[in-house]
């Protein structure tokens, strides 16, 4: 079943001379339930625009982007909000923990915008979530009293805390050292794999893009299709 | 999950995050709400003091001048004969009558020869009707005030100061206690009643029925202290045109050659009018001081919002709307200053009740009144406004900030 589909997807910016600047050019690209995908590309490529688009963050110029079949353009600002809090989970490469806050702090903060029974109960979720990503010894410790694979792995819990149908992780290993970031990567795939949420993965990496099942490569704002496992 | 439990999670979302944001800051928070909790606290103890000592002037007031609206009347002839206080009475009892005023009195002074432990003294003596008491709220430490019965006794009933009634050793009402007066022959009164005296009144004194105080003095002692005044409490919004006609009647019964004024006692009204510009002034001032701690608190807020609009962007991309983020950092601005307002209000009422302040705010009145709930609740209502227009500039950037800016920031 699809959860996202972005059909022929543009987007252009106006430079400070008033020139365009297209960054993403009739990109297609749909993600399935469970799916596995990588995005490869070269910086200033357009990875993260399309990774705003995927997470409902930003619009295209042109083209059209269906969640769950439903046309992005029809929801209302605070619905397309409300949409990506219950259904999308970011993980991104410099983890955005929020200082001063307490691992379950930082892992309970998502479902402060939830309006159900996970809302009230929004702590022993959060505790079950950590304990679940090896963390449950460090519930109390801020982000400043852990390392960056443990910070990784306290944004992973956040970010799937809500149980989202779609993870979008932005480098999820880029500061991290290798064998840490492949630990990190086995948790976030594992724990996708628990509650069949499709993972893309932007990377420069090929290692961890090589782990996706569907690997695509992003030049110039156009999207080459299906780049088979080894050819990056 | 319905529309109201979504609800509920907003807002109690909204304070949480609010809270956890205070929280987190303390420091800084502390740092930014001493001005407004001083200020809140300048402001409470303003209108609090202003409403004791308005309260004690109006108590004061009461006891001398009457309730609001208490009027006097004097008769005088043009030629400056004295007029026998017994026609002025009639007059006035026929005025009364006619014009079905349920609260009239006589009021005069005198004194009475006592025989106290000490010897025999002459204590001043007011000389009232029954509805006296009622028309100047004459508090009562035991007993009380004059009734129906007590104009039918044979022995004169008394309405005695503490310090009368500490001077024949503070007996129980309940057993009757008397006094002999020595007037043209000796006289037993009971005490029925005992007013409060205040730290300024040293002296004995007392209260009786004028229909038995005159029963008890000669003539001469009549003509020494001169006619009474009469006194008529009435509606204050009918006082003036009832005062006219009660002059007009009046007059009208004691002939020509006779003038009759109709006056306001209650003076308490006017001061209480003076005391409130100065409330006012002294108000104005802290709210100045407000307004200059919330223009302090809106600085740091906005430089706040500005260092955290990574995490403004990131709450977003967890399903944040923007009003929600209004919400939360308008709430954070709230939380803060309703909690230096509590702190305020506190160290106000600590200011306004503690035993130095109560005696300079409340001379003279025995019943100090408690801390005014007013002043508690304006100055939270003050800080609750200071606080939304704290975070109402912060809360405007916050929402203007762009999610793919924010998390790339």
């Amino acid at each position: 079943m699809s959860i996202i589909r972005l059909e022929q997807v543009s987007r252009t910016v106006s430079l400070p001379d008033g020139a365009p600047l297209t960054i993403l050019d009739g990109v297609d690209l749909e993600v399935f339930e469970g799916d596995r995908v990588s995005i490869v590309g070269r910086s200033g490529s357009g990875k993260s625009t399309l990774l705003n688009m995927l997470g409902l963050i930003d619009s295209p110029t042109t083209g059209e982007v269906l969640f769950e079949g439903l046309p992005a353009r029809s929801f209302s600002s605070a619905g397309r909000d409300r949409l990506r809090g219950r259904r999308i989970g970011f993980v991104f490469q410099q983890f955005n923990l929020l200082a001063r806050r307490t691992a379950l702090e930082n892992v309970a903060t998502p479902l402060l915008y939830d309006s159900g029974v996970a809302f009230w109960r929004r702590r022993a979720i959060a505790t079950r979530m950590l304990e679940n990503v090896g963390l449950g010894d460090r519930l109390g410790s801020t982000p400043e009293r852990l390392s960056g694979g443990e910070q990784q792995r306290v944004a992973i819990a956040r970010a799937l805390v809500r149980r989202p149908r779609l993870i979008l992780a932005d480098e999820p290993t880029g500061a991290l050292d290798l064998e840490t970031g492949g630990t990190v990567m086995e948790l976030l795939e594992r724990v996708a794999n628990e509650t069949d949420a499709a993972l893309v993965t932007i990377t420069h990496d090929p290692n961890i893009a090589a782990r996706a099942s569907r690997h695509y490569r992003l030049d110039a704002g156009r999207i080459s299709d299906r780049v088979p496992a080894g050819r990056y | 999950m319905g529309f109201f439990g979504g609800l509920a999670t907003g807002v109690v979302g909204a304070f949480s995050e609010a809270w956890a944001e205070v929280r987190v800051h303390r420091g800084r928070v502390l740092l930014s709400l001493i001005g407004v909790g001083v200020a809140v606290c300048a402001l409470t103890a303003v209108v609090a003091a202003g409403s004791v000592a308005e309260q004690a002037l109006r108590e004061t007031s009461e006891r001398s001048g009457g309730r609001a609206a208490t009027m006097g009347i004097n008769a005088f002839t043009d030629d400056g004969s004295i007029l026998p206080a017994e026609d002025i009475r009639t007059a006035f009892r026929t005025a009364v009558d006619r014009y079905d005023i349920g609260y009239a009195s006589e009021h005069g002074y005198g004194e009475q020869q006592v025989r106290l432990p000490g010897g025999r003294q002459s204590v001043p003596t007011e000389t009232v009707d029954i509805p006296f008491g009622q028309m100047h709220r004459v508090p009562l430490l035991e007993g009380e005030w004059f009734t129906t019965s007590d104009e039918r006794r044979l022995a004169p009933a008394l309405v005695v100061n503490e310090r009368l009634w500490e001077s024949i050793g503070s007996p129980d009402l309940r057993s009757h206690p008397t006094l002999t007066l020595s007037a043209t022959n000796e006289v037993t009164a009971v005490v029925v009643g005992v007013t409060p005296s205040p730290s300024f009144d040293l002296a004995p004194s007392m209260f009786m029925l004028a229909s038995q105080a005159r029963a008890l003095q000669s003539p001469e002692q009549q003509a020494l202290y001169g006619t009474p005044q009469f006194e008529v409490w009435v509606p204050a919004d009918i006082a003036e045109p009832l005062g006219a006609r009660l002059s007009a009647d009046i007059r009208g019964q004691l002939g020509d050659g006779v003038q009759v004024d109709a006056f306001r006692n209650d003076y308490g009204e006017q001061n209480a009018e003076s005391l409130r510009q100065v409330q006012l002034i002294i108000g104005g001032i802290a709210l100045l001081v407000l307004l200059l701690g919330a223009l302090g608190l809106v600085n740091i807020a906005l430089v706040t919002v500005r260092t955290r609009i990574r995490e403004i962007g990131v709450r977003r991309t967890f399903g944040a709307t923007a009003g929600r983020v209004f919400l939360a950092v308008m709430l954070e601005s709230v939380v803060a200053t309703v909690a230096a307002g509590v702190v305020g209000v506190m160290l106000a009422v600590l200011l306004i009740r503690n035993p130095i302040t109560t005696e300079f705010l409340a001379q003279g009145i025995t019943d100090v009144p408690p801390f005014p709930m007013s002043a508690a609740v304006v100055g939270l209502i003050a800080a609750t406004a200071v606080g939304a227009l704290a975070g109402l500039i912060p809360a405007l950037v916050a929402v203007r900030v762009k999610v793919i800016d924010a998390i790339r920031y």
